[in-house]
């Protein structure tokens, strides 16, 4: 996927400005917020899970080659083969020559969010062998040349008419704005589909450990028969996904259904150990698990080691105003809302990712609803201090704030400072109290009124009480006890 | 060994300050690796049996999945005709476990029935489960020589028996039933709660996405 | 308030924003905390909590500005402020130093004995009585770092309960971010005026005659939004209503009492 990350503003104004989108979001901010309160509400035990759960990735993370190779040792125990991949080129060239090895000339896909960052589909058809996605929101995606705009609900940046628009122009179908006939549209279509293919690619979940299985989950069954049908089937996963134990992926999966959906269990936990067995009756002749690092490794030990405890559940884009207000498109790249504004500067650069982590007020709802404890506010808040020690804030900005830092750290000038400017924006108030345009200060402005100081400072108002009257301290106060 | 595995491997020790684990340390992750002890259990579903029957049966029902309660198997085949002859069907994919072949199918008279993996146009098949686990009303189904996988996605409709002694509370007690009974891990095992849905379009649920638009579940009690 | 204790010995934090835009603020706090029985003091060496800097990647600045802060409030039983953001900066201040530097001890005890107002009113001296009047409803914007780094959520709340007619009409998404964030309000304007467009019309849902918060910078930018849109709502922080100090014209608002300005 290209990098649109340096675009930010341009892209968010316009996200603000789109009308379609802006109510394809408040879907969202409707829908799943509400859905994840109200399943944690029914699980008592949720903030325990969720502390488990920050433990055992931290544990995980601190043993993390063991895991590694516990899985690698249990996959290959099993029949099937795990290709290690540096970088995205290697994982691309690993799957590509798998797809070769089996003639593939179609593939079909899960949903994986691994896959948009390797920007597979594009070097697969590039290769000639076709890949086709097979969940709904990325086959409708597909279809429109488009990108994800969230981790879990790929096509929430779209309504019901583009969905119908894009199917009638590329099935030959008639308009119909029934969601149902268009879902039923796609079903029938991808059937053909998914007994065609050669080989499936499907992301993984979890990895677990002790027994080299991968689990995906999902809601549709496209990943079980994109895993189940063709004679090849290869996980493209990550390193940071390996848990230890069936119990630990329990544990995962209970915390995953509610952050994400909010749904008490996603319709299918669905785990692959291997390729079919001896006199099984279907199920692929191959497996692969192709593991990616594309820098995670180079996150242990820094600080943004925590950042490798995500489950990519989405709560956080689900909850983030700033997601709410600009949609998952104007980040950029492939992961967007908050976790991708700490993970995004990682995988391609602070340079050309800057404004993500700038474009956060901070307010914190993040971190409250993952369900492993990501600081992810304190994470941002490390990027923008990378930025500033390279010197990639803007100037203008960096100037204020070191303008304003210098009288901060002497408080005869500050005190000064906050005089004059009390003063004199009180006098640009005038009687209406209120400020309505401003140099320098126009995104305030623009929008909303500034308003203005009631005038004089505080600490001077003190100073001249406590010179004239002893006690009480303020002329209004008659209750001293 | 590939460049790319060494790489990844320095890399995390490097961040990690240490070499491979060895020595107390390395026993004590193998230790927990061989133990795999529980995390918290919810307590939802620590019940008495016929209670997390009880909660077994309201979870499928918010699933959405149908259930069918029958007192005795030898009722099975007779509920299984009655469906498909409400819903007009006339072949069956089954799949061949020992508790359905054992089974007495000849009710079936006016049925064809396969023992075989599913197919593209296949409409309702039939399967045995594995477990049910109270907790969210989840069937525990695994893939093997004589239960295929795909009969679990390709159909409309997928039928399942489920013997009431094979519900658990909560997913470990799968997992120890499972690993008390199998010697090693199924290449497929599917938890499956409720039919398939998608809410892709404008976050609207809609049911009967890619796999079974229905999952009816006999639960029988003997 | 037994009188058995000695009065705890109080700093107030006064915030750069309540001194220069709104010293009542300030007042408000101090009258409230000596209704408790508190002695207040105000050093004047203070100036900001180094917020604006802290979260724009400075951090050197940030830790010279902490340092000017615990040494104006060394001494103090506790430092109350009238921000759960400024308040939440100064319980931050222990990891601007490294473990060897004298000052990280003593930002430790100062994150230990700092608090926002209400959470100190209610969680530390348990004091709920209030006098005040005030007739008619409001609704209550939670700011963020109040309400998730220091859990103020109930406090304002159970204290403006004690209020006779006060009624308190929640808004959807109170706990929603307003747009504020300091300076993202400048970086990001739009975005800004967006999370506080969905915030103004939540408010003016509830038909409440006031929105109170905890802290002046949100409430800057609520003010502003509803008095650019032309709302009637009244925008105050909760402590001029906790101290019946809501003579004075609301913020952003153009009446003035001419025999006060005289």
């Amino acid at each position: 996927m290209q990098i649109n990350s340096p675009d930010f503003k341009n892209s968010s104004k316009k996200a603000l400005d789109n009308p379609g989108l802006q109510k394809a979001l408040g879907n969202l901010r409707n829908g799943f917020p509400v859905k994840r309160a109200n399943a944690v509400q029914r699980m008592p035990e949720f903030e325990l899970l969720r502390n488990e759960g920050r433990d055992i990735k931290n544990h995980v993370i601190a043993n993390l080659d063991f895991y590694l190779e516990e899985f690698e040792t249990n996959v290959t125990k099993n029949g099937g083969n795990v290709h290690w991949a540096c970088d995205a080129e290697d994982a691309r060239k690993a799957i590509l020559d798998i797809c070769q090895k089996a003639n593939a000339k179609t593939v079909t896909k899960g949903k994986s969010m691994v896959s948009e960052e390797i920007n597979l589909n594009e070097y697969l058809e590039s290769n000639g062998v076709q890949p086709v996605e097979t969940d709904l929101g990325e086959y409708i995606l597909q279809l429109r040349e488009d990108h994800p705009s969230h981790i879990i609900a790929p096509a929430i940046h779209l309504n019901l008419d583009d969905v119908s628009s894009i199917f009638s122009e590329k099935h030959g179908t008639p308009h119909t704005s029934d969601p149902a006939a268009l879902m039923q549209e796609a079903r029938e279509v991808l059937r053909d589909k998914f007994v065609a293919a050669d080989v499936g690619i499907t992301g993984a979940n979890f990895c677990v450990a002790e027994t080299g299985s991968t689990i995906i989950v999902t809601n549709e069954g496209n990943g079980d028969l994109t895993q189940t049908l063709p004679r090849v089937h290869i996980v493209i996963t990550t390193i940071d996904k390996v848990v230890p134990t069936l119990e630990d992926m329990s544990l995962f999966l209970r915390l995953l259904a509610r952050s994400a959906t909010g749904q008490e269990f996603t319709v299918y936990n669905t785990l692959s150990t291997g390729p079919r067995r001896e006199n099984d009756a279907d199920g692929p002749e191959e497996y692969h698990v192709v593991l990616l690092d594309n820098g995670r490794s180079e996150m242990i030990g820094t600080q943004f080691q925590d950042m490798l405890r995500c489950i990519r559940c989405s709560a956080c884009m689900n909850h983030c105003p700033v997601y709410g207000a600009v949609g998952g498109h104007a980040y950029g790249w492939v992961y967007p809302g908050p976790m991708g504004s700490v993970l995004t500067p990682k995988l391609i650069g602070i340079e050309k990712s800057g404004h993500l982590p700038n474009a956060s007020t901070f307010c914190g709802k993040c971190e409250s609803v993952c369900p492993v404890h990501i600081p992810l506010p304190k994470m941002m808040r490390h990027w923008r201090e990378k930025e500033f020690e390279k010197h990639l804030s803007p100037k203008g900005f960096r100037f204020g704030i070191g303008t304003w830092a210098y009288f901060a750290k002497r408080p005869a000038l500050y005190r000064w400072l906050a005089r004059a400017s009390a003063f004199s924006l009180k006098l640009m108030g005038g009687k209406s109290r209120r400020i309505r345009s401003l140099p320098l200060k126009n995104g305030w402005t623009a929008w909303r009124d500034l308003p203005a100081p009631e005038g004089g400072t505080f600490m001077d108002q003190w100073k001249k009480n406590q010179s004239t009257e002893t006690s009480p301290s303020h002329p209004d106060n008659k209750c001293r006890s | 060994m590939s460049s790319s595995r060494e790489q990844i491997f320095a890399n995390i020790r490097r961040g990690l300050k240490r070499d491979a684990l060895q020595g107390d340390a390395l026993k004590a992750v193998q230790g927990r690796l061989k133990e795999h002890p529980s995390n918290t259990i919810p307590a939802r579903s620590k019940l008495p049996h016929n209670e997390q029957i009880q909660l077994f049966i309201e979870m499928v029902a918010e699933a959405s999945a149908e259930l069918i309660k029958l007192d005795n198997s030898s009722e099975f085949p007779f509920a299984v005709n009655k469906f498909l002859g409400e819903n007009k069907l006339t072949h069956l994919v089954s799949a061949n476990s020992a508790e359905l072949s054992q089974l007495d199918w000849s009710v079936l008279r006016d049925i064809t029935i396969e023992r075989r993996p599913a197919q593209a146009g296949d409409l309702v098949s039939l399967t045995s489960s594995f477990a049910g686990i109270a907790e969210t009303g989840t069937l525990m189904l695994l893939s093997g020589a004589d239960s295929p996988t795909t009969l679990n996605f390709l159909p409309d409709i997928h039928l399942v028996m489920l013997r009431q002694s094979n519900i658990v509370g909560a997913y470990e007690e799968a997992w120890d039933k499972l690993r008390s009974q199998r010697a090693e891990m199924p290449r497929t095992v599917n938890m499956i709660t409720g039919p398939s849905r998608s809410a892709d379009i404008e976050q609207k649920l809609q049911m009967g996405a890619h796999g079974p638009k229905r999952l009816v579940i006999f639960l029988v009690a003997e | 308030m037994t009188l058995t204790n000695p009065p705890h010995r109080v700093g107030l934090f006064v915030t750069c924003l309540v001194d220069m835009f709104r010293p009542s603020i300030g007042f408000a706090t101090v009258k409230l905390l000596e209704q408790a029985g508190c002695i207040v003091e105000v050093p004047d060496t203070q100036t900001c909590c180094g917020q604006p800097s802290f979260n724009s990647g400075d951090r050197s600045s940030t830790a010279e500005i902490a340092k000017n802060v615990i040494d104006a409030f060394d001494g103090f039983e506790y430092i109350v402020g009238p921000s759960g953001s400024c308040i939440g900066m100064l319980r931050q201040y222990p990891e601007l130093f490294s473990d060897n530097d004298p000052y990280k001890a003593r930002a430790e005890t100062l994150a230990t004995r700092a608090y926002e107002i209400t959470s100190f009113l209610t969680d530390i001296l348990s004091f709920d009585q209030i006098i005040a009047d005030y007739q008619g409803s409001i609704t209550y914007h939670d700011s963020c770092a109040g309400l998730r780094e220091l859990g103020v959520k109930n406090q304002p709340r159970q204290l403006l309960g004690k209020i006779d007619n006060l009624d308190i009409k929640e808004m959807n998404e109170a706990e929603t971010c307003c747009g504020f964030g300091g300076t993202f309000c400048i970086k990001y304007p739009d975005i800004s005026n967006r999370m506080v467009s969905n915030k103004s019309s939540n408010a003016e849902d509830t038909g409440a005659k006031t929105l109170l918060g905890g802290d002046l910078g949100c409430l800057l930018n609520m003010a502003g939004k509803l008095k650019r849109e032309g709302s009637t709502i009244e925008v105050r922080h909760v402590v001029e209503v906790l101290a019946n100090m809501t003579q004075a014209p609301a913020i952003g608002e153009a009446q003035y009492d001419l025999a006060n300005e005289l």
